[in-house]
């Protein structure tokens, strides 16, 4: 048997590695479909559509609550006394400071749409409630304001946006 | 032996994971592989609380293995393999998969359509259940062969046999999940045969049942135990592996190893031929898995299940064939269900009655003869499982069961008396001087027949009917895609004929606009989905309404139920036509059927269709049909309630396309074998990557395996 100097690498080792590099290609390879199952299929995925809301039955003052992609909506359209609340506020007086004016969309000052889940530990909060004619989680006492800002409580952010654009005056599309 | 606290844990714990009967090849006692000896402080510090890594090294790597074990020894470890594979699967499958009779064939149908690569995990646990028998009988008939079921290895046999019976009941209660027609219909039969016990019989199969007929109950309950079982064939598995390494391997001399010098460590040598084998094994599992993942299965567990209406061929799964002869070849229901209990019970019992002091068939050439024979007769039975129980074939049941059987009662414990064996080598070096057997490539092929010859396709056999002409189809073979142009005509014709009457319900709109489909532009699809009216609601006061339909929602119906369906089309139903391109299929008769995996051919469900679309014609003579029925040459018993659909001009094309019915029938075809198999062109363009790294990577091990025995031969 031909001994081997075994400081230099031999043709054999080059083929255990490059078999052993192979087969650690391969598994990794088995491994993508093993974890890409459990990503959104593709019927949740397109259940996560954008939806349309038509915003002509919601009447001044009034809030209604959609659901898209399994998470509440409200959308709210505000009166001049809930915008001007909203306004007046000092920024210094805000836990998570942030102008009503970034909250809206330009031009539809009238129209508040946040994701309806405190950012405590994830309740729903209750519309035209609490001190702030805003929302009041009942689950720990976090309030929010008419910007759907949090004022009071442990909450530790802003009722969160969801994309949304204006399709027209009287509708817009979520997601 | 003195030394660190890890030899004394190892050797002190009185679990020997080796050979008992090894001896020092120095003639010095009986041989201890090296010891495990950590130089990681870390390693140190857990073998001496849990040996456990000592024990993997002692079972795995320094395991003295007979160094002339031939090719069929790896089925061991392929068979492992497999069980990792079937449970990996199973596991991610449950995920998806919900069981309960109403939403059990969909939730199927949604991981095949909507889970990323759950084609893949299905395809693979489907096809790899039929891989984990072929290798499990393989392994069983690698033991008859070299008679390593005789002593010391009874309890190590007894033990294969309580895996392969876990393995029978795991598979059967697979198979009812996907609560297709076969799944509900084999649910039936095989529950109803603990009818058959005296007295408490019927209790005994309302009690399986959970109900007065196989339904969501038995479902749930098999569900349970199908997730549960695989398991418990891990725990026997383990005591199989445990009792193996007591008494250690078997090798083709059925004389075993004295000495250390007549074996070699498991790792690097059993590993990488192992290693090698269960790669070239997976050649052939990926070639069903992307090629023909339906070949193995039956076309009528396409069609939900329907307590109904009985199949016109119950069949199970190529694996069980030989029994279900076996069972079928009794006229007497107690009997037939006793035998079929003993034919898998006798092998327990082998042990004892092969009589011979010889253990392996090389040396024992009137039982080789016998051997084979007995294979043979077993494919001959799964073959004859395939037929209907009529004429020649009951009577070849009965003859190869009755042979069966005197094959374990009578020919083996005479032959051990009465045979002549050849000189033994007095050792296993004395043997290996001499040359290897090839009988591997026999078995093979004996093997990949019975693989084969099993799945008959026994749906259309008794009508005596025309086979199909066999269409060109650009979907077809390793590397067919689909006719982007045909399938958007295709949907034409569905949406301007079909729709009438059949629904599609498993698609989605936003489907034709997908990858690997007719790929309309999204603005297309939102314009189709937009023309038909969907169901909604309930709105706020509580009511239904319709509404135009959205990407994500699925086609509707154009019933609102069957029995709408069945008032307007004379009692007849026009099936929901989402899986019917897999859900048709003709008798190919042999050769054909074997060709067919190689070519590969599976488009016999399209095939089937346009013939059927063509093939109306004028009722001969000397047949009646009833009242409404139309005469079709290609449809089982020829008379068939749709009124020929197609006519020329009846579709208008944009693209130039012939506006004839053969054009159309070609078609819709395409349409509907994409609406059944959406994800075809990914399965066969991954297939082919898969394929290639597969055959690159056999044989880099099997470069690497020869390296590594070089010096051990």
């Amino acid at each position: 048997m031909t001994t081997m100097s075994a400081a230099e690498p031999t043709r054999r080792d080059f083929l255990f590695v490059a078999t052993g590099a192979a087969g650690v290609v391969g598994a990794a390879a088995t491994l993508v479909p093993l974890i890409a199952q459990m990503n959104p299929d593709a019927s949740t995925v397109a259940a996560g559509a954008p939806i349309e809301v038509d915003l002509a039955p919601i009447a001044e003052g009034q809030i209604i609550k959609v659901f898209w992609r399994g998470k509440p909506i409200y959308i709210s359209h505000r009166t001049k006394k809930e915008i001007d609340e909203a306004r007046t506020v000092p920024l210094s007086d805000l836990p998570d400071p942030q102008a009503d004016q970034d909250r809206v969309k330009p031009g539809h000052d009238q129209w508040l749409v946040v994701i309806g889940i405190c950012t405590h530990l994830g309740c729903i909060p209750l519309a035209h409630q609490g001190n702030y004619d805003g929302w009041f989680c009942p689950c720990h006492g976090s309030q929010y304001d008419t910007s759907g800002r949090i004022r009071q409580g442990p909450a530790p952010a802003n009722l969160p946006l969801p994309p949304y654009a204006f399709l027209s005056d009287s509708k817009i599309q979520i997601g | 032996m003195s030394g660190s606290s890890t030899d004394k844990t190892l050797r002190t714990s009185g679990l020997q994971t080796w050979p008992h009967n090894l001896k020092r090849a120095d003639g010095d006692g009986p041989y201890e592989p090296p010891a495990y000896k950590p130089s990681n402080a870390a390693l140190r510090w857990l073998e001496d609380r849990l040996p456990i890594v000592g024990l993997a090294y002692s079972a795995g790597v320094s395991y003295p293995t007979p160094r002339n074990l031939n090719y069929w020894w790896t089925f061991g470890g392929i068979l492992t393999f497999m069980l990792v594979v079937q449970i990996v699967t199973g596991i991610v499958l449950v995920m998806h998969y919900v069981p309960e009779s109403t939403m059990a064939f969909n939730s199927v149908e949604h991981i095949m359509r909507d889970v990323n690569y759950g084609w893949l995990l299905r395809y693979l646990h489907s096809n790899g259940a039929a891989m984990f028998f072929l290798a499990g009988y393989v392994h069983m008939f690698r033991g008859m062969y070299y008679g390593s079921y005789k002593s010391p290895r009874e309890v190590l046999w007894i033990l294969g046999v309580v895996i392969y019976l876990l393995m029978m009941a795991t598979g059967f209660m697979g198979y009812v999940l996907p609560w297709g027609q076969m799944s509900y219909w084999a649910a039936t039969v095989i529950t109803n045969l603990f009818s058959a016990i005296p007295v408490v019989g019927e209790s005994i199969v309302t009690w399986l049942w959970g109900g007065f007929s196989v339904g969501s109950p038995t479902l749930t309950r098999f569900f349970s135990l199908h997730y549960l079982l695989p398991f418990a064939i891990a725990a026997v598995v383990v005591l199989h592996i445990w009792a193996l390494h007591v008494v250690g391997q078997n090798n083709p001399t059925g004389i075993d190893p004295q000495t250390d010098k007549e074996t070699v460590p498991f790792t690097p040598h059993a590993t990488i031929k192992d290693g090698f084998f269960i790669a070239l094994f997976s050649i052939l599992y990926a070639w069903f898995v992307f090629e023909i993942p339906n070949f193995l299965g039956h076309a009528d567990n396409y069609i939900p299940a329907n307590p109904a209406v009985t199949p016109s061929h119950i069949v199970p799964e190529w694996y069980y064939l030989p029994f279900y002869a076996i069972l079928r070849s009794i006229p007497n229901k107690l009997l037939g269900v006793i035998a079929l209990f003993a034919s898998i019970g006798i092998l327990a019992l082998l042990p004892w009655l092969d009589t011979s002091r010889v253990k392996s068939a090389t040396y024992r050439p009137l039982y080789k003869q016998f051997f084979w024979l007995f294979v043979v007769t077993c494919v001959l039975l799964g073959w004859l499982g395939s037929k209907p129980p009529e004429g020649g074939y009951v009577i070849m049941s009965r003859l190869l069961t009755a042979w069966y059987f005197v094959h374990f009662i009578i020919v083996l414990p005479l032959l051990g008396l009465i045979e002549q064996p050849k000189p033994l080598p007095s050792s296993i070096s004395e043997a290996l001087l001499k040359g290897r057997g090839t009988a591997l490539l026999i078995a093979l092929a004996v093997g990949a027949a019975t693989l084969v010859g099993a799945p008959q396709r026994a749906a259309a056999q008794e009508h005596g009917d025309v086979q199909p002409p066999r269409n060109t189809w650009s979907f077809a073979g390793p590397f067919g895609k689909f006719d982007r142009g045909q399938l958007q005509r295709g949907f034409k014709v569905y949406h301007d004929v079909c729709q009438t009457c059949h629904s599609l319900a498993l698609l989605s709109f936003r489907n034709l606009g997908e990858e690997g489909g007719p790929e309309f532009s999204p603005a297309e699809v939102a314009a189709i989905a937009a023309e038909y009216k969907v169901k909604d609601g309930p709105n706020d006061q509580g009511d239904m309404f319709e509404r135009p339909g959205r990407p994500a929602d699925h086609f509707p119906p154009p019933f609102p139920n069957e029995q709408a369906a069945r008032f307007v089309n004379g009692g007849s139903l026009p099936p929901d036509m989402s899986v019917l391109a897999k859900a048709r299929q003709y008798e190919r008769g042999f050769p054909w059927f074997v060709i067919d995996m190689f070519i590969p051919y599976q488009e016999l469900g399209v095939d089937y269709m346009v013939a059927l679309l063509k093939g109306y014609a004028p009722k001969p003579a000397d047949v009646t049909m009833p009242a409404g029925m139309q005469y079709n040459t290609y449809f089982p018993g020829h008379a068939i309630g749709m009124p020929p659909p197609l006519s020329d001009g009846v579709v208008t094309y944009t693209d130039g396309a012939p506006q004839t019915a053969d054009q159309y029938a070609k078609d819709i075809a395409a349409f509907l074998m994409w609406a059944a198999e959406p994800t075809l062109e990914a399965r066969k363009r991954i297939g082919f990557q898969v394929m290639i790294f597969l055959v690159v990577f056999t044989g880099m091990l099997y470069f690497s395996k020869k390296k590594v025995w070089a010096t051990a031969h």
